[in-house]
């Protein structure tokens, strides 16, 4: 595929893969060996899954809130799984399947939600940086890491992600402006799940399509189907082999659909109609792909079952190695603010420490 | 005639209240038109009032001010919202470089009659950013008002005032009580004064100074300490800033101690100031040193290390003890 064949203010979308699971663009179908689609089809499970229990738990006031990334899975799995392993992730706060694709392990995920730091403390090997809240200022460090690596003279390149949404803010314009300028090997994708909260796609900006903006920046940009594995796959490939030619940065929009709630606290029913989401739900990425791999006779009956079987159990006993087991202890409140803890902070800590003991209250 | 609600609806009254009596109230900010707000502080309002005068914005706090500057000076009365105090910084440049200049640099010539809205503060159990009380940073600005309500009353009170208020206001509302109890208030109009505090509790032994959430734990321990037959006076700051520096050194000139109760951190803090305003015109009688009992100076820990943070009644009870027996 070449990007320049799908000029965003054309609102030509890039697909392989139609929403019956038939490819439609066979020119452009990559080459997976069986192992690897079924490895991809039980990851988009493990996310699917993870997201499901995720609510239940919070339901039954097991979990906090929990931003789930049901019916996105296609956008980041086929993404991620285009990079290298040396390659990097700079995540907004919705990426579960970029994560499990680029190694997080799920306990890390599960501590993050549950309310600990250290589900952001990644393994030394995995270069995922840790979910940042405040919308789209993570961008800006995908560049950084971006130029980085051109000062460096390292070959990997920097995958991030941010939503529609976070299209609209100044993050967005000056880090995607400086990647164009530094070309730094960054991939941006933007998944268009249609909402920011309650605010949908249209009223964020009055441009046509949200790759267009690529264009006032001086690089590519593309609309791919989200809910197409195959087709975030290629089009995210191919951009990071741009950036590792040195071609610099590529913006991709994905379309995809949010299906569940912004949120736990989220409540859809007040901003969108059961109509749409149920159209939306006959395009669901997994269904889609499961349609292609049982057509194919790649993925059969008892293997769907055996893997949900594996992934819940994968999930549950994570679940169990940290419930009630994961509370903060007070001197990790202190200690990780810098290299060597400053007198006030030692004080400060000594201080609750005799309180919580029942000792004097020297807080003054 | 009055009314028992709480404070996320006594907001929502005010906001009310305002834009039936002034047209020029516009209301915008993310999620705020179709949702009402993530907090339901606008709810109703675009159907009310329409499409005009509450809406959704794009994300992008910077330009919700940025813009609200720009209808203030071009004679509306915008009340915008930021979805938390978290994600103010984005903003802060226009309100920092603007928001609180624009008065001063022309002289009156332009002035800016609007107001900021943010929920802030911890105790939610939330993610990261959606905890932390950092009104010092925006006290320490000149030209900016800093207001912070404590209860559904002064929520509305306040927010009345502010909107009428002829200079901009930053209006902190403490999310963790948004819900937490109803009061009986006045249905109609009433203003409470910006840059007075309230002296919520007479008491002779020592001075408290709070606001927002700490507030009610401040109370919470009083009561502890009335068993002790302490009796404090309470004062709620109300406005941080300009801050009503009297009432506070009327205070500790009959009580002879202060403890501020704050759940932001401890250091260059709201605190920190009204320490050096109570040395300063209140030294010599002083009993006791005036103390502080706050957050720690330590980032606002994520859910499982959150019942640290706070300071709890029982803390603060027993910090007024230790100064009361100084
Ligand atoms: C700077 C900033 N403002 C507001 C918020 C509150 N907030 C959290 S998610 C969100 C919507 C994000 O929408 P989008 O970028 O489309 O991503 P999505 O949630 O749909 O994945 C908002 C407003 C925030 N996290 N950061």
């Amino acid at each position: 595929m070449k990007f320049e064949d799908y000029n965003p203010l054309e609102e030509k979308v890039f697909k392989i893969m139609d929403k019956k699971g038939k490819i439609i663009n066979t020119d452009d179908m990559p080459n997976f060996t069986n192992d690897q689609l079924l490895y991809l089809y039980r990851t988009m499970l493990l996310s699917r899954t993870m997201d499901e229990k995720q609510l239940s738990y919070q339901r039954q006031g097991r979990m906090l809130t929990y931003a789930p990334n049901i019916g996105q899975e296609a956008t980041q799995i086929g993404s991620a799984y285009a990079l290298e392993k040396e390659d990097w992730i700079v995540p907004s706060f919705r990426e579960l399947g970029a994560w499990l694709i680029h190694g997080v392990p799920l306990k890390n995920i599960f501590l993050y939600w549950y309310g600990n730091e250290w589900g952001s403390h990644m393994p030394e090997d995995v270069k995922v940086l840790p979910v940042s809240v405040p919308i789209s200022t993570q961008l800006q460090h995908a560049t950084g890491i971006g130029m980085a690596n051109n000062i460096k003279k390292e070959n990997n390149v920097v995958l991030t992600y941010t939503g529609d949404g976070g299209t609209s803010g100044g993050e967005f314009h000056e880090a995607l402006n400086f990647a164009g300028v530094f070309k730094a090997p960054t991939i941006f994708v933007i998944q268009n799940n249609q909402y920011a909260i309650s605010v949908p796609r249209i009223e964020q900006t009055a441009s046509k399509t949200l790759a267009q903006k690529a264009i006032a920046y001086g690089i590519p940009g593309i609309q791919v189907d989200g809910n197409d594995i195959f087709a975030m796959y290629v089009a995210t490939k191919e951009a990071a082999d741009r950036a590792r030619r040195g071609e610099g940065p590529t913006l991709i929009e994905a379309i995809t659909y949010r299906l569940a709630a912004h949120t736990t606290s989220d409540d859809p029913t007040k901003y969108r109609e059961d109509a749409e989401v149920e159209e939306w739900k006959t395009r669901d990425p997994i269904l889609r792909f499961k349609t292609y791999l049982e057509n194919k006779g790649i993925l059969t009956k008892e293997w769907d079952e055996k893997m949900k079987k594996e992934v819940e159990n994968e999930i549950t006993s994570t679940f169990e190695e940290i419930e009630g087991k994961a509370d903060t202890k007070i001197e990790e409140i202190f200690m990780y603010h810098y290299e060597t803890m400053p007198p006030i902070l030692e004080e400060q800590l000594k201080e609750y420490k005799d309180f919580l003991e029942g000792g004097k209250n020297n807080d003054k | 005639m009055t009314n028992k609600i709480n404070m996320v609806q006594a907001v929502n009254q005010a906001l009310i209240n305002e834009m039936e009596l002034d047209d020029r109230v516009i209301v915008y900010g993310e999620d705020v038109g179709l949702e009402g707000g993530v907090f339901r502080a606008t709810v109703d309002l675009q159907q009310k009032f329409g499409k005009e005068r509450s809406f959704d914005t794009p994300l992008a706090e910077s330009a919700i001010v940025g813009t609200a500057i720009g209808m203030a000076i071009n004679g509306l009365k915008p009340v915008v919202e930021l979805q938390f105090m978290g994600f103010s910084y984005p903003a802060f440049n226009q309100i920092i470089s603007h928001v609180s200049r624009m008065r001063n640099r022309s002289r009156g010539r332009f002035t800016l009659p609007m107001v900021i809205r943010a929920p802030y503060g911890g105790g939610i159990r939330a993610l990261e950013h959606h905890s932390e009380s950092t009104e010092a940073i925006y006290a320490h600005i000149p030209g900016l008002k800093v207001v912070i309500p404590s209860t559904p009353y002064d929520a509305k009170g306040l927010l009345i005032s502010a909107i009428r208020d002829p200079d901009p206001i930053l209006f902190l509302e403490p999310k963790r009580i948004y819900r937490a109890f109803k009061q009986e208030i006045p249905a109609g109009d009433y203003e409470l004064p910006i840059g007075k505090a309230k002296i919520v509790q007479e008491g002779e032994d020592i001075t408290i100074v709070s606001w927002g959430a700490m507030v009610r734990d401040v109370q919470k321990a009083v009561e502890m300490v009335a068993k002790e037959n302490i009796y404090p006076e309470v004062i709620d700051l109300r406005t941080i800033s300009p801050m009503d520096r009297e009432t506070i050194v009327e205070s500790v000139k009959k009580t002879g101690r202060i403890l501020i109760v704050q759940e932001a951190p401890k250091s260059f803090s709201v605190g920190s100031e009204i320490v050096s305003i109570v040395n300063e015109k209140a030294f010599l009688y002083l009993e006791a040193p005036p103390t502080k009992l706050a957050g720690f100076d330590t980032i606002f820990p994520l859910p499982r290390g959150e019942q640290y943070y706070i300071p709890s009644p029982e803390r603060i009870a027993a910090t007024i003890q230790e100064i009361v027996n100084y």
